[in-house]
């Protein structure tokens, strides 16, 4: 690339004031240095802070960290905690999320890129783009009054008819208001569109024009361009996509909180549970973090959290990168 | 040797037509993509057509642009989101001045200094921290500020978790301004001498300007709607409170879900009026971005 090779070239030395002129590149080059290390520095601090927090109430914990069910911090003294349930509620309501997000974003995106016309595309992909301004707890609001009871007939519907799958059987809250992972999941999809959509729009636009008409002159029909060249060539664009998706619905908090009703038994990957995900468990109890060991519980939580999202996110950007290269 | 005339074509046409099969294959892919991009669109419409309906009553009375709900009765309607108005605008202002130099700088780096390792690092870092739940930088900033410093709940804090979440927006955005600068700019101004710092920040910076100024807008009107740092960083306070570093300050979304515990009509009304409230002012941060964009380009022209 000539990008990359002029950068490197350096400005002429000028005879006058070279030596003023470099030590203050100099000084550029370190302070802009030291703003890029801070986040670093700041991701670091994140991973150790939670950390130092979170290791004394795990020291103190009577349950079993990631198999018990029970998250119990009311009293200090015999703290009893574990994230089944919180990893539980927040994989399936995620998982859920992307199944119904991914397949529409994608075609959102190729849409956009190979059937609307050139000069729409722009304002279009902006109107998608708009869902990602509206804010979270206004999402959770449309969810839990405006969604869920018209959401409710097909939650019966699929509990009724395919109710001996384990994912649709009768869950842990009932099924009026609607606030089960289901509806959590169909929020979160619509909050994770835009991501999904303009990442997978990106890659898509870069589709060689070359391949594009190479298939055309084979005779290939508008659906078959797109089967053989774009979604080949975007395929793992597309993947990465839905990976920062995924990170970001694993980390939703509020509208979450709004909407799922907190339940007293344990969920048994029932899709029509009710319960907490990590985020909304946080956030729930924010206004109690006075002790410093239950307030430890629900920051080992979020640590958990923490490395989840900070995995999905690392394997979507080294999926990208290698996409760039090849 | 006399070729025999021919009234036919040899070869069987080249075009044939498209068989059946193919084509309600390319029908139904067709109807897809159309229809996908359709429903991106009925929850985007239905939102904002419940929130202006049900928020309307509340952002049309008199005092609810200049009023907080100081004194205020749970079942009574009237005062307004003043004070929520208030700690939403300083809180995102407050985290801007902060992130804005860092984010603009990092982003200097990367883009300018981009064949280092440590710029390359620094890059994958941009991408973890703009996948950083805002949950957990509020986690993070209460047991940085709040457990180990020792200081109280204060808007601040809320900020400080803010700029975090803006830090990405703001570093990714400048950096794809800056590499969209023409390198003739760059070399132009490297052949008469010009230290590349002074380069950067006269030559490549001013170019890149608008984009920049829209970038950190639309990171600001991103972080304006967080709700989990306010959840965990600061107490909701129903009057108004112009201290960021001490006490309770209100902001929209904590008002929003403060007043859903509200069992009252008057709860309604204003949960959906601080929703419109929080909606129209993030929609204002858009427009300013799209017009500062505009503005500067005219005036460069």
């Amino acid at each position: 690339m000539t990008a990359t090779l002029s950068t490197e070239t350096t400005p002429a030395p000028s005879a006058s004031d070279g030596a003023k002129a470099r030590r203050g590149d100099r000084l550029f080059k370190s302070v802009a240095a030291l703003a890029g290390s801070t986040i670093t520095i700041a991701i670091g601090l994140i991973a150790i802070f939670l950390l130092v927090q979170a290791v004394p109430s795990l020291r103190a914990n009577h349950a079993n960290f990631f198999t018990s069910a029970q998250f119990n911090t009311t009293d200090s003294n015999n703290l009893a905690f574990g994230i089944r349930d919180l990893f539980m509620v927040t994989v399936l309501s995620s998982l859920c999320a992307m199944a119904l997000a991914v397949p529409v974003a994608i075609g959102i995106a190729v849409f956009l890129t190979q059937y609307a016309p050139a000069r729409l595309s722009r304002p279009f992909g902006a109107l998608v783009d708009l869902l990602a301004a509206v804010p979270s707890i206004v999402f959770g609001l449309w969810g839990i009054f405006v969604l869920a009871p018209q959401l409710e007939p097909i939650e019966a519907w699929l509990n009724r008819h395919l109710g001996w799958l384990f994912l649709f059987k009768v869950g842990n809250v009932s099924l009026a208001g609607g606030g089960n992972i289901f509806t959590a999941g169909v929020v979160l999809s619509v909050m994770v569109l835009p991501i999904i959509t303009s990442v997978s729009r990106e890659v898509f636009r870069q589709t060689p024009t070359t391949h594009i008409e190479a298939a055309q002159a084979l005779g290939a029909t508008k659906w078959e361009v797109v089967r053989m060249t774009v979604l080949p060539y975007g395929r793992s664009g597309a993947v990465a996509a839905s990976m920062l998706g995924l990170g970001r619905a694993l980390g939703e908090t509020v509208a979450v909180l709004i909407i799922l009703r907190a339940s007293a038994q344990a969920g048994h990957w029932s899709l029509f549970d009710g319960g907490y995900t990590f985020a909304s468990k946080i956030a729930s109890a924010a206004s109690e973090f006075s002790e410093p060991l239950p307030t430890g519980a629900y920051i080992a939580a979020g640590f958990v959290l923490f490395v989840l999202t900070f995995i999905v996110n690392a394997a979507a950007r080294a999926i990208v990168g290698r996409a760039v290269k090849t | 040797m006399s070729t025999p005339t021919i009234d036919l074509p040899v070869k069987a046409a080249a075009i044939r037509r498209i068989s059946i099969g193919r084509r309600i294959k390319n029908d139904v892919a067709t109807l897809f993509f159309v229809t996908s991009f359709v429903i991106a669109l009925v929850p985007l419409a239905w939102l904002l057509w419940v929130v202006i309906q049900r928020g309307w009553y509340a952002v049309t009375q008199p005092g609810w642009w200049s009023h907080s709900l100081r004194g205020v009765l749970p079942e009574q309607f009237s005062g307004g989101a003043y004070h929520a108005i208030y700690g939403t605008l300083v809180q995102a202002a407050v985290a801007a001045i902060l992130a804005v130099p860092l984010g603009f700088m990092t982003a200097v780096y990367l883009a300018e200094y981009r064949s280092t390792r440590l710029a390359r690092f620094t890059s994958f870092m941009v991408d973890v921290l703009a996948g950083l739940p805002s949950i957990v930088a509020a986690l993070f900033i209460f047991s940085l500020w709040i457990a180990t410093m020792g200081f109280q709940q204060s808007a601040f804090a809320v900020s400080l978790a803010l700029v975090l979440l803006m830090l990405p927006i703001v570093v990714r955005s400048t950096e794809e301004m800056l590499k969209l600068v023409p390198h003739d700019l760059r070399e132009a101004s490297y052949a008469l001498g010009i230290p590349k710092w002074k380069t950067i920040m006269r030559i490549v910076v001013p170019v890149a300007m608008p984009g920049i100024i829209t970038g950190v807008l639309l990171s600001i009107a991103r972080v304006m709607g967080e709700t989990a740092p306010v959840l965990v960083l600061v107490g909701y306070s129903r009057s108004i409170n112009f201290d960021i570093f001490n006490g309770n300050m209100a902001s929209l979304p904590l008002l929003i879900y403060s007043e859903l515990n509200n069992p009252e009509h008057a709860g309604f009304l204003r949960v959906w009026g601080a929703a419109l409230t929080l909606i129209i002012v993030v929609a204002v941060v858009y427009l300013l971005a799209a017009a500062a964009n505009r503005v500067i380009a005219i005036r460069r022209r």
